[in-house]
């Protein structure tokens, strides 16, 4: 991937991408949640959400909106990630590392398959 | 927490809680004074004096889902750990500063961490708070606001790939090059 060295060049980028996406279908926006309280930070949620913007850097995921969130209430599951697909609930999973993140990213965001395993039921 | 970086996340994640709309970070290492200063400013709710008072003790918190918070505590733990202090000055409905100082060189003193990564987050992960970083080191400084990148392509695109890639690069040649760990 090239670099982008600077404001302009990023501005030309995303006018490309843009134009791209025009030609795709609109289908709604994916959101991310990061938990990202003191116990979340402890366990690692900044390396998980590294893992995640990573992931949607490599993979050129489009339509994605991440977010950081205080804590979700739930200690004992930190770091805890939420994916809400368009359209459909919220799902919550728990013990998410950089690893089970990219696993997320690959099953859940881009597949719209569940990961069982990491899921917390609330 | 064994990172300043994480630590930095961690105070600035109470200012956006607090409701902040312009937080602004700087960590100034100066090696003739031998002396490591974090200030963490935010325009957000505040506190009272009573509040503040008891902020540093482990047994306040203002999370309802349980309430003990330890955030501040360690830090605090931690700075007094290095030959230094902490400081919290904060006045409802105005916000809140947080200043941390370590002595540089002492041997004891946590790393400053993947700091990169922290600013990557917070600028990602809450894009409706206006974000200013700044690090110094002796004479280098790397200064970032984010006011012109949100100018030029709108608060909403900052998690395509593309955005994600210039601001770690940004982040990360800034801050490599001033060599302050």
């Amino acid at each position: 991937m090239p670099t982008i060295k600077s404001l302009e060049d990023l501005k030309k980028m995303r006018e490309e991408a843009l134009r791209k996406q025009e030609l795709k279908t609109t289908t709604g926006k994916t959101e991310i949640v990061v938990g990202m309280g003191t116990v979340g930070i402890a366990a690692g949620a900044r390396e998980t959400l590294k893992e995640i913007l990573e992931f949607v850097d490599s993979h050129h995921l489009e339509n994605i909106i991440i977010r950081q969130t205080g804590n979700i209430g739930i200690d004992s599951f930190e770091p805890i990630v939420q994916v809400i697909l368009p359209g459909q609930e919220k799902v919550t999973y728990g013990h998410v590392s950089p690893e089970v993140a990219k696993t997320i990213m690959e099953e859940h965001v881009v597949k719209g398959k569940l990961v069982p395993d990491y899921q917390v039921k609330g | 927490m064994r990172e300043i970086a994480l630590h930095i996340l961690d105070i600035a994640a109470n200012s956006i809680s607090a409701g902040a709309r312009n937080i602004s970070i700087s960590i100034i290492g100066n090696r003739r004074d031998d002396a490591l200063d974090l200030s963490i400013s935010d325009d957000g709710k505040g506190m009272t004096p009573e509040m503040v008072q008891t902020v540093t003790d482990p047994f306040t918190t203002s999370r309802t889902e349980r309430n003990v918070g330890l955030g501040i505590p360690l830090l605090k733990a931690a700075a007094e750990a290095c030959n230094g202090w902490f400081n919290l000055t904060s006045e409802l409905g105005k916000g809140t500063n947080v200043q941390v100082h370590f002595q540089l060189g002492h041997i004891d003193r946590m790393p400053l961490g993947d700091l990169p990564s922290t600013f990557l987050a917070l600028i990602i992960g809450t894009p409706a708070v206006h974000w200013i970083f700044e690090v110094k080191h002796d004479s280098s400084a790397f200064y970032f606001d984010d006011t012109e990148i949100k100018q030029e392509l709108g608060e909403d695109c900052l998690a395509e790939p593309e955005v994600i890639r210039y601001i770690r690069e940004v982040f990360t040649e800034g801050i490599e090059t001033l060599a302050l760990n």
